[in-house]
């Protein structure tokens, strides 16, 4: 039990201290790819750290949620943290709450940073509120569907049983895995607000989503909606990582595992950035209304996943 | 004749109310006693049916009871079991509450009118809902029904000057009427196979669980018995009065009949397919699957485009009605199949979610009538930044908004999770189009998680943050304590309820073994009262405290750890990336903030749009003004009863051609018919 509550510190701390270096990771490459100069690795932690010492400025309109917001949306995401199994699958509070309770875990987060959006009274605030639940409310069904047809193959909706199942299971090349991480690919790409759907780095007024919720935050609130979002994208490409390749996870009570864990995981992140830099670089920033076509194409190889387990499995 | 200790509480809650009902009118020349007085009882009342159901849930055993009274050959018989004990605990606990915030609500409404007719139907509407569920025939059962729906009837049109209020009532009056007419049609069914059609022997409920129906006949009792319910609940394509009854009737009103008047529906569903007729076919649940798809689909894409809060509320009360149908089709396909513990599990997911639904949909109906007492409107175009006017119902709305969002660890999360388990947990089913359709229900169930989601932050975000929208200053003020009152303990209980689901499924236990024959309670605690372990718990496991727990210890650790140093928080004007001039109609409000899902599932709703330069002399580009006309219409409306009424007005016209009110004409038609009797006689 100590080892496991040990395990579970450390997956959170390591999640909230590697989760600016991935990002870093992925802006270098981009900058490599586009020819630029790169700010370094370490460029995340430098803004996270100055937005800290700022003072805040809140417009005089705000109310008690604009000033929660960002406190919930942190909270939520170092707990989503401490549930998906990233370098050990004995993890505690992946009992508490099972894939449907972390998918509601972010949505936790988003509602409430949907709402401080429009707290203010801005035009764009409320533009990127509703921005963000039309994309939120196509993706995150997909996003179950895309998870519950592992569900079915494991046998079990609790994550670390998941991951448990398949890396003792021998390797079988399954039809409705393969649609189940098309379509994962896609709700992560919606989800985390990267391009085509999102482009985290846009401050073009009309283009923004996510960007546009968070517009009038300012100082350590800033700072902990940017952290959190960099934990976001840490987390999905994790729980990509721990639902379809798992392999090098270190299993119950196996400490001597933990060092392949971190390798394995830093090598499979890497690659990862890189699709994420290949992809930004390649396409083009998709209008708002072909999403939700490209999201219903994720919400359906999902449910194709499922119905191939139940009709061929 | 003995009586045990809840049925006895529960018909001793009814004569309250029934009494209640009668004192009341000599009570009117006193509106403000009268409120008092009349919701005092009520309260205490419900206090005491609450405390019967909670009693006879636990005991598990039924108890009847003869009152010999009514016609010959027919008395009255009472009964109370788990599966009624549940329901009774519901309407009478969301019963309380609502009486708690009447003691404010209803004495805002006598300041401008005599509320007599409202508190004497008010306590025959609870009275008759009691009945419903304490009936223990099918004689007393539609008397009960009817006492429910004539009484809801005068409620809807408590504000009987407004042509929207009469008209809604009658179309509620229509639709309940021809569900009655089916109900009684299906218990005609099983009475006639428990005792024959000659006598009346068969219509207790005692006799029809002992009666052989063919298939066929019990599928069409069935047929006929779940249209009938279905009439009553809102289900599509029936759910034609429910967006309109309910922004009629008075808010404390519309709390009750969406939050409990609709889940009698559900339990006669209950009765009859389980206790009655011990579901049958598969197809049955199939269709009861199917229907609560739609319902929960197009309900929440109905509901995003309302702008009346009330009507949206209504359309949402559509939605969850279906989310609870998707569970008890689920239910009734594994009864049928025999898979008693998941078939108790889909159960329980069914229930949970109208406790839950009473509970919060309670509380959201009594918010809307807070705000409606404080800025005299109903349209949310005309509304914003209450949260700085009413802070605590800003809270307390807020739980609201979340529960039936299914965010944990609300109640509204436990009985979706519970669902979501129920559709996961399926083995391989045989045939072909219910593996089609298994993975169909899950995808639906959670796009109308999502969407209603997203409807309430519209809801809270137009009317309790940014700026005031109306034209007149905002005068809107916090309301009284009663009110807060009544709306806070709804609120609490949707925490509670969120918090330790693993108690009252075990308390829920009795219910699923008296109609499925297994049970879940046991395994649900297997791993300690904090986890939520329905079937085992390397399956799925849920601890909605230590979640919340959890959440909290990092916000407290990160608020602590950025307060150690003192950062001033300057106030400051909004940014908007410098955008000058900002004005209140600037703001996204609910019709741009629902605009998306136009554009996105246009398709399937009737909307007209358009916009009209206001100045038709100048050109396009030089207008100043332009006028934008929005219209989202129900298709089924349009599609199914319009046609109907449209044929029954074209029928009565032409029927009128026989009436030309002249005696000699009448004589004429006399004297026909009695040749053409001659003739064939």
């Amino acid at each position: 039990m100590i080892y496991s509550i040990s395990i579970e510190c450390l997956q959170i701390a390591f999640v909230l201290g590697a989760a600016p270096l991935f990002v870093g990771w992925v802006r270098m490459l981009k900058c490599w790819a586009h020819g630029r100069a790169s700010a370094g690795l370490l460029q995340p932690y430098r803004d996270i750290y100055k937005l800290f010492y700022k003072d805040v400025t809140i417009a005089r309109n705000a109310s008690w949620i604009f000033r929660a917001a960002p406190y919930i949306t942190f909270g939520a995401c170092v707990l989503a943290g401490g549930i998906i199994p990233v370098i050990s699958t004995d993890l505690p509070l992946s009992l508490s709450a099972d894939v449907i309770a972390l998918v509601a875990v972010f949505a936790i987060a988003r509602f409430f940073t949907a709402l401080a959006g429009m707290d203010a009274g801005t035009a764009f605030g409320g533009m990127g509120s509703s921005r963000e639940m039309m994309v939120a409310s196509l993706a995150e069904p997909a996003m179950l569907m895309s998870v519950f047809t592992i569900s079915l193959v494991a046998g079990s909706t609790t994550l670390s049983q998941m991951v448990h199942v398949s890396l003792s299971s021998p390797l079988v090349l399954r039809p409705s895995l393969a649609f189940a991480l098309l379509a994962f690919a896609l709700v992560a790409i919606a989800e985390t607000g990267r391009i085509p759907v999102d482009n985290p780095a846009t401050h073009l007024e009309l283009t923004m989503i996510h960007e546009a919720m968070v517009l009038e935050y300012s100082g350590r609130h800033l700072a902990l909606i940017e952290w959190a979002g960099e934990m976001k994208l840490f987390l999905f490409a994790s729980l990509g990582v721990a639902l379809f390749f798992p392999w090098g996870m270190a299993g119950v009570y196996n400490p001597l595992m933990l060092p392949v864990a971190f390798v394995s995981l830093a090598a499979k992140l890497a690659a990862i950035g890189a699709a994420i830099v290949l992809v930004e670089t390649r396409l083009a920033k998709m209008r708002i209304f072909h999403v939700p076509e490209f999201l219903g194409i994720a919400f359906i190889l999902a449910t194709l996943g499922m119905l191939s387990f139940f009709m061929l499995e | 004749m003995t009586m045990t200790a809840p049925l006895a509480a529960a018909f001793f809650a009814v004569i309250i109310f029934l009494i209640m009902a009668g004192v009341a009118p000599f009570l009117a020349s006193r509106q403000a006693s009268l409120v008092r007085i009349a919701f005092l009882f009520s309260a205490a009342a419900s206090v005491m049916a609450v405390y019967a159901g909670i009693a006879a849930v636990s005991a598990g055993s039924a108890e009847t009871l003869i009152i010999p009274i009514g016609l010959p050959d027919l008395p009255f018989y009472l009964r109370v079991d788990a599966l009624s004990g549940f329901f009774v605990a519901v309407v009478a606990l969301l019963g309380l509450f609502v009486s708690i915030y009447s003691f404010g609500y209803v004495s805002g409404l006598a300041e401008g009118r005599p509320v007599t007719s409202l508190v004497v139907f008010y306590c025959l509407f609870m009275a008759g809902m009691l009945l419903v569920l304490l009936s223990g025939d099918a004689y007393f059962f539609m008397i009960s029904w009817e006492l429910m729906a004539v009484s809801s009837y005068f409620l809807v049109c408590f504000e009987d000057e407004s042509v929207e209020a009469r008209r809604a009532a009658f179309i509620y009056l229509l639709v309940a009427h021809v569900g009655a007419v089916m109900i009684l049609l299906a218990f005609g069914i099983l009475a006639g196979f428990a005792a024959g059609f000659e006598n009346f022997g068969g219509f207790t409920f005692q006799a029809m669980r002992g009666a052989h129906l063919p298939p066929m006949w019990a599928s069409i009792a069935f047929l006929l018995a779940f249209s009938g319910f279905a009439a009553k609940a809102g289900v599509i394509p029936l759910h034609v009065w429910l967006p309109e009854a309910h922004p009629a009737a008075p808010s404390s009103v519309s709390a009750l009949m969406s939050g409990v008047m609709l889940k009698t529906a559900i339990y006669g569903m209950i009765r009859v397919t389980f206790d009655l007729l011990h579901a049958g076919a598969w197809w049955w649940g199939g269709l009861v699957l199917c229907l609560g798809l739609v319902s929960a689909v197009m309900g929440i894409l109905y509901a995003l485009l309302q702008v009346d809060l009330k009507r949206l509320l209504a359309y949402s009360s559509v939605e969850n009605i279906g989310i609870i149908l998707i569970s008890l089709g689920l239910a009734m396909i594994f009864k049928s199949f025999s898979m008693n513990l998941l078939a108790a599990l889909a159960l329980v997911a069914a229930l949970y979610h109208c406790l839950n639904h009473a509970m919060f949909k309670g509380l959201l109906f009594m918010g809307a009538g807070a705000i409606l007492h404080s800025t005299h409107g109903k349209n949310m175009e005309g509304m914003g930044g209450l949260i700085h006017r009413m802070p605590q119902t800003a809270v307390i709305f807020l739980i609201g908004c979340l529960a039936i969002s299914a965010m944990p660890p609300l109640n509204g999360f436990v009985s979706e999770w519970l669902a979501f388990q129920a559709f996961l947990l399926s083995p391989v089913l045989p045939g072909q189009l219910l593996r089609l359709l298994f993975p169909l229900g899950a995808a639906l169930l959670a796009l109308t998680a999502a969407m209603s989601a997203r409807c309430f932050v519209k809801v809270y975000g137009v009317v309790f943050l940014g700026h005031w929208r109306g034209k007149q200053p905002c005068e809107a003020h916090e309301v009284g304590v009663s009110m807060r009152l009544g709306m806070g303990l709804a609120a609490v209980m949707c925490v509670g309820l969120g918090l330790f689901p693993t108690f009252v499924i075990g308390w829920m236990d009795p219910i699923t073994k008296g109609l499925v024959g297994a049970s879940i309670g046991s395994s649900a605690q297997a791993f300690g009262w904090m986890w939520l372990t329905p079937v085992a718990s390397a399956r799925a496991s849920y601890s909605a405290p230590i979640l919340f727990a959890g959440v909290m210890a990092v916000i407290a650790a990160a608020y602590y750890i950025l307060h150690a140093r003192s950062s001033a928080v300057r106030r400051a004007d909004i940014w908007d990336c410098g955008f000058p001039k900002l004005t209140a109609r600037m703001q996204y409000n609910s019709t741009s903030f629902a605009m998306p899902l136009r554009r996105i599932f246009g398709s399937l709703l009737l909307i007209r749009e358009s916009v009209k330069p206001g100045d038709a002399r100048r050109p396009l580009p030089f207008q100043e003004r332009f006028t934008y006309h929005l219209r989202v219409m129900d298709r089924v409306w349009y599609s199914c009863y319009r046609p109907l009424s449209d044929a029954a007005f074209w029928v009565a016209r032409h029927a009128t051609r026989l009436q030309h009110g002249r005696i000699q004409i009448y004589l004429m038609y006399s004297f026909i018919t009695l040749i053409v009797l001659l003739f064939f006689a």
